[in-house]
């Protein structure tokens, strides 16, 4: 059961650093501003901000009361505001109203405005179309990387996936390649480099940029993490698409884990009260399921209540001495694991309540033969009648993207009478959310014969780029064929299973998809690590649309320390899911490698679901 | 993808993926059940004080976390942190000089330079002192702001280096096509989103229209940039130009209808609907739009008269039921299953008969069934329930048909709190014996069990079910004299 580290695993980084950078930063920033103020903050700081830092530390620093960036207007007595804010043209327009109000009657007071992670000049701009450049003074902090867990960090930018995949926006780019160069100051350099997908390359080449202005003062450091791999989030869609079966991914389709933390409402604490709980390694029972594939987490917690049972019985029988050993040294810790287990033990609960009430099962099975790619009639009906029943949209959503992934596009009459269908049961206006997939490539139709592509590709490979631009006009959008079906066959990602797949002794990381399919992203790089480039790979790179990379000589391998080439940093450019996590933890076990995450967000499918919506629900 | 069926069935029937079900509610619930049982039992040696645990493991919002605060200062309506009042009546005195001063002694700029001549202030060394003198950080000891630089002799490339490192950098002397040109293509160079914006701001502001359309055009990667940018800036205008000069109708259309959205007043936004059906949408999307159009139309219509018929308190069906919501905005099929409930017996001419809505918008049979059982269902109208399955043949004969499948009715039902006698004759009409026998067992309708198994000939299953049912009652009666029956030739 729960999965032990291997003796051998290498020791992980200590990223709380990264929370002291982060803090010490803001304090430097808020002591910019000396003197009482009012701090406003972005409801999408809240979170991260807490993990940080707290009240007591705001107020030493002279901050008085604290506001929510919001819609509703706010009456602040203060001298002195200060805004923490992401960059974003409504924000700027929040600040620009309070004080063009406070000019027109006559008020003078001194403004801030803290971006973070970093400034954008539309921002800037809009500071100055509303008159108000110069009247507030401008910073960043470069809040990039929060460590969520002892091997997650994550970059709380969610807004990634959508300005990149969608909008074609690379502002973000020069972010991650900061964070990268952060990273490799503190804990020394990459010694090998590998990656695939279009903003993974261009990361790549800003990090090194960055890297080699300061060449000088890191050369000759020892790296501490071996490996660095970077992919897009478009590279593989379908795992992100998929319904989560391990148990944190679960806690995360169900609850929502926000920051590293879940809000537990009543039905789970089994009390009048939700509960707030963070989920990472700190807490042992929830380390010891995270992981499992959820049909185990049941004898798990049974297991453990037996054993806590057990215990506590043990004070039975025991003297005035030994009792007080116990109530002194056990009692606190048997205190601690009894309210964790009873916690997991009701959001199990809660789960199996709403999974059997949705008809899980039934869906599971649609969503394993689309990746096996059978039954495709059956599957367009089920989907076609969870729309008739409006079921959530964003599950009807996610299963048309994923028909449309597997099946290189919806045939022309299915695509044409699934999104009437779905307009007719979730509303016209969501005519823009299909315009969106499109553009990003998760629902798409059909192109008759294929004809089209093929001669896109002649076309383009014929003329220069800036005119093949101009001839991919009509395509005007980053979508891409998925191949799918092509890349599955290649890379092996349905376990032919003959026997039955034991989820208690997983041999594969298919078991995170009980064990119907090998995430994608993983299987690429364990590939990737396993020979050290992307040598005998060229038919999947073909298919994956190419833009791999390997860079294996950046420092000599002798001067590589060994157990520092068995720690990966694997990077995931729009958001990673806690199935993908579980199963490269699976795999770092299995190989004796131990993998950090560096993602943009933690996502799952209902998160790309929602950011492809233009309909605020 | 050519599996044959005896390959599939194998599949589903191999225990590949028998291993966990989430239907199997028995066993893995009442495991937990136990599980739950135990560690509740515990409650009473434990619930004491759980305070200092509260501070070991649960950090989600204690007391003095950034979002209570922020949660409590909302809902206090005002300011919370201690030692406010006295602050408010010092500043109160301070701020209304003729000439304000700053509260601290320290202004801005002096603050700037103190910091960069003297090296660091006490409060600050304080607050930085546990970090390792590295310098990982080096831009922590420079504020970017500092940085007003305007020289204007950097390179093309050493701007747009600047740029990116966020310092300002005036654009101003790149004068000629050409070199704005080049400052674009040196921005895409890098990658840097934020610096491909600045220099498209600037080049917005100072080519005209035609030339910046042009010159994008056959820059992709800057021309989603500008998209991107008037889309966030909410310059709609700008947008849809350049749609227009870049031909891209569709895109032209969609964005144009997109504005509907943030128009609240039903009467206008159907009128703005109206104006965008002549829109060069795909074929697809412009009916789309048209029904979009019409049923915004129609909602208003029904709305107005219902609100009406409601506030008389004439109409028996909303006395009963009150409406919870308006129908105006609702999907197609949310105002369908509205019709059903509050005007199903209407004639197909009026605006509100589900009938004229299936027709004007070609609702398939399917979807139109599926939802007019939801709503007669939930009013607990069998008899129209009824009505809905039955057809006559040319012959006057009548039977059930279900567009949707029985077993789909029996679920709804179910839902809807269906009682026995009808479920199980909808149960009935199941055609898998299998899925007859499991709906049958899980609503508890005995009888289709009973009859079921009396006609697969199979005793055993029966006697295993005659446990199932109370002692004495009618169920066992009838099972056992099934079972004493020598009319049947049990297979078992």
């Amino acid at each position: 059961m729960a999965f032990p580290h291997r003796p051998d695993a290498p020791e992980l980084p200590d990223f709380s650093m990264l929370k002291r950078l982060a803090r010490d930063q803001l304090i430097y920033l808020l002591e910019q501003l000396p003197g009482k103020k009012d701090l406003f903050i972005e409801a999408d700081l809240m979170s991260p901000l807490d993990r940080i830092a707290n009240v007591s530390i705001l107020k030493q620093h002279e901050v008085d009361k604290l506001y929510k960036v919001e819609s509703k207007p706010v009456f602040s007595t203060s001298e002195q505001l200060c805004f923490l804010v992401r960059p974003r043209i409504r924000n700027m327009r929040y600040v620009a109203n309070l004080v063009n109000t406070d000019k027109m009657a006559g008020r003078t007071r001194r403004y801030k405005v803290i971006f973070s992670p970093q400034k954008f000049y539309a921002c800037e701009m809009v500071l100055e179309e509303e008159g108000i450049y110069g009247d507030v003074s401008c910073d960043e902090w470069a809040f990039s990387l929060l460590p969520l867990d002892v091997d997650l960090l994550s970059m709380e930018l969610p807004e990634f996936f959508r300005d990149y995949f969608l909008e074609g926006n690379q502002r973000w780019i020069n972010t991650v390649a900061q964070a990268l160069h952060l990273l490799s100051n503190l804990y020394g350099p990459f010694a090998n480099c590998y990656g695939i997908g279009r903003c993974a390359k261009m990361v790549y080449e800003t990090w090194r940029e960055l890297e080699e202005e300061e060449e000088g003062e890191i050369k000759g450091r020892k790296p501490e993490i071996g490996h660095i791999f970077l992919l897009d989030r478009d590279v593989d869609f379908v795992t992100a698409l998929c319904s989560q079966v391990v148990y944190e991914g679960l806690v995360d389709d169900t609850f929502r884990i926000k920051c590293g933390s879940v809000d537990f409402g009543p039905d789970v604490t089994s009390s009048d009260k939700s509960l707030k709980v963070l989920l990472n390694a700190q807490d042992k029972v929830f380390n010891e399921i995270r992981n499992e594939h959820f049909s185990n987490v049941f004898g798990f917690l049974s297991q453990k209540a037996r054993n806590l049972q057990a215990q506590y019985d043990r004070r039975r029988g025991m003297d005035i001495k030994q009792m007080k050993n116990f109530v002194s040294q056990e009692l606190k810790g048997l205190k601690q694991e009894h309210q964790l287990l009873s916690l997991h033990i009701g959001a199990c609960e809660s789960i199996m309540k709403k999974k059997t009430k949705q008809d899980f099962q039934e869906l599971i099975k649609t969503e394993h033969a689309l990746l096996e790619g059978f039954n495709i009639r059956e599957s367009t009906s089920y989907i076609e009648e969870h729309i008739d029943r409006q079921v959530s949209p964003i599950e009807s959503l996610r299963l048309m993207c994923l028909l449309s992934i597997t099946e290189n596009g919806l045939v022309p009459k299915d695509y044409r009478s699934l999104k009437t269908q779905y307009l007719q049961s979730y509303g016209p206006e969501h005519l823009l959310t299909f315009s969106n997939l499109r553009r990003t490539g998760l629902l798409t139709e059909q192109v008759p014969g294929d004809t089209l592509t093929a001669v896109e590709n002649k076309v383009s490979k014929l003329v220069t780029d800036k005119a093949a631009g101009k001839l991919t006009d009509a395509f005007s959008s980053l979508a891409k064929r998925s191949n799918f079906r092509g890349i599955s066959k290649k890379l092996g990602l349905i376990p032919r299973g003959d026997s039955e797949y034991d989820l208690k002794v997983p041999r594969d990381m298919a078991y995170v998809f009980s064990g119907a399919y090998v995430p994608l992203s993983c299987r690429i790089i364990e590939q990737v690590l396993e020979r050290r480039g992307w040598l005998g790979l060229e038919e999947v790179v073909r298919l994956l649309n190419g833009n791999e990379f390997a860079v294996t000589d950046m420092i000599p391998e002798e001067n590589a320390p060994s157990d520092s080439l068995r720690l990966v940093l694997v990077v995931f450019l729009g958001g990673c899911t806690f199935s993908e996590i579980s199963a490269l933890r699976f795999l770092g076990r299995e190989r004796g490698y131990r993998f950090i995450f560096l993602t943009t967000a933690v996502t799952n499918s209902a998160r790309l679901m929602e950011a492809m919506s233009e309909v605020k629900t | 993808m050519n599996r044959t069926k005896v390959d599939e069935e194998e599949y589903w029937h191999s225990s590949k993926f028998k291993a966990f079900t989430f239907d199997d509610d028995d066993d893995e619930l009442s495991q937990l059940k136990e599980s739950k049982r135990a560690v509740n039992s515990l409650r009473d040696i434990v619930d004491d004080d759980d305070d200092d645990l509260e501070r070991v493991s649960w950090s989600g919002e204690p007391v003095g976390s950034i979002s209570w605060s922020i949660k409590e200062t909302a809902s206090s309506g005002g300011p919370t942190l201690e030692g406010r009042e006295p602050l408010k009546t010092r500043n109160s005195l301070s701020s209304y000089p003729p000439l304000p001063k700053p509260v601290s002694s320290y202004s801005l700029s002096s603050f700037f330079k103190g910091r960069s001549r003297i090296g660091s202030l006490q409060s600050l060394s304080d607050a930085l002192s546990d970090v390792p003198p590295k310098n990982y950080a080096p831009e922590l000891r420079r504020p970017k702001g500092e940085y007003k630089d305007y020289s204007s002799d950097w390179s093309l490339s050493d701007t747009v280096r600047r740029l990116q490192k966020g310092k300002v950098c005036s654009l101003e002397r790149f004068r000629s096509l050409q070199e704005k040109l080049q400052l674009l293509e040196e921005a895409v160079s890098v990658h840097d989103g934020n610096v491909i914006t600045a220099v498209l701001i600037f080049l917005k502001r100072t080519l005209s229209k035609e030339i910046l359309f042009r010159e994008l055009e056959v820059r992709q990667v800057a021309l989603r940039h500008l998209i991107h940018f008037l889309k966030e800036t909410g310059d709609q205008k700008m947008l849809l130009d350049l749609f227009r000069y870049l031909d891209r109708t569709e895109e032209l259309a969609l964005s144009q209808y997109q504005e509907h959205l943030s128009i609240q007043d039903p009467e206008k936004r159907k009128e703005f609907l109206k104006s965008c059906i002549g829109l060069p949408f795909s074929v697809e999307d412009a009916a789309h739009v048209q029904d979009h159009y019409t049923l915004l139309e129609r909602q208003i219509i029904i709305e107005v008269n219902d609100r009406h018929l409601e506030s008389a308190g004439q109409t028996e069906i909303f006395r009963k039921h009150p409406r919870k919501a308006s129908i105006l905005n609702m999907p197609l099929v949310t105002t369908l299953f509205y019709s059903c409930f509050y005007h199903y017996t209407e004639p197909e001419g009026t605006f509100s008969s589900p009938i004229n809505l299936k027709k004007t918008f070609k609702i398939p049979d399917k979807q139109y069934v599926l939802t007019a059982l939801a709503a007669r269902a939930k009013l607990r109208a069998w008899q129209d329930v009824d009505a809905l399955f039955t057809t006559k043949n040319w012959l006057g004969y009548t039977r059930k048909r279900a567009p949707i499948g029985f077993h789909r009715v029996v679920e709804i039902l179910h839902k809807n709190n269906a009682p026995v006698q009808v479920l199980q004759e909808y149960i009935r009409l199941v055609e898998d014996v299998d899925t007859k026998l499991n709906l049958a067992t899980k609503f508890k309708c005995h009888d289709v069990v009973i009859e079921t198994y009396r006609d697969l000939k199979d005793r055993q299953q029966l006697l295993a079910y005659r446990c199932k049912v109370d002692k004495a009652s009618a169920e066992e009666e009838k099972i056992d004299s099934i079972l004493s029956s020598t009319q049947i030739r049990w297979k078992n």
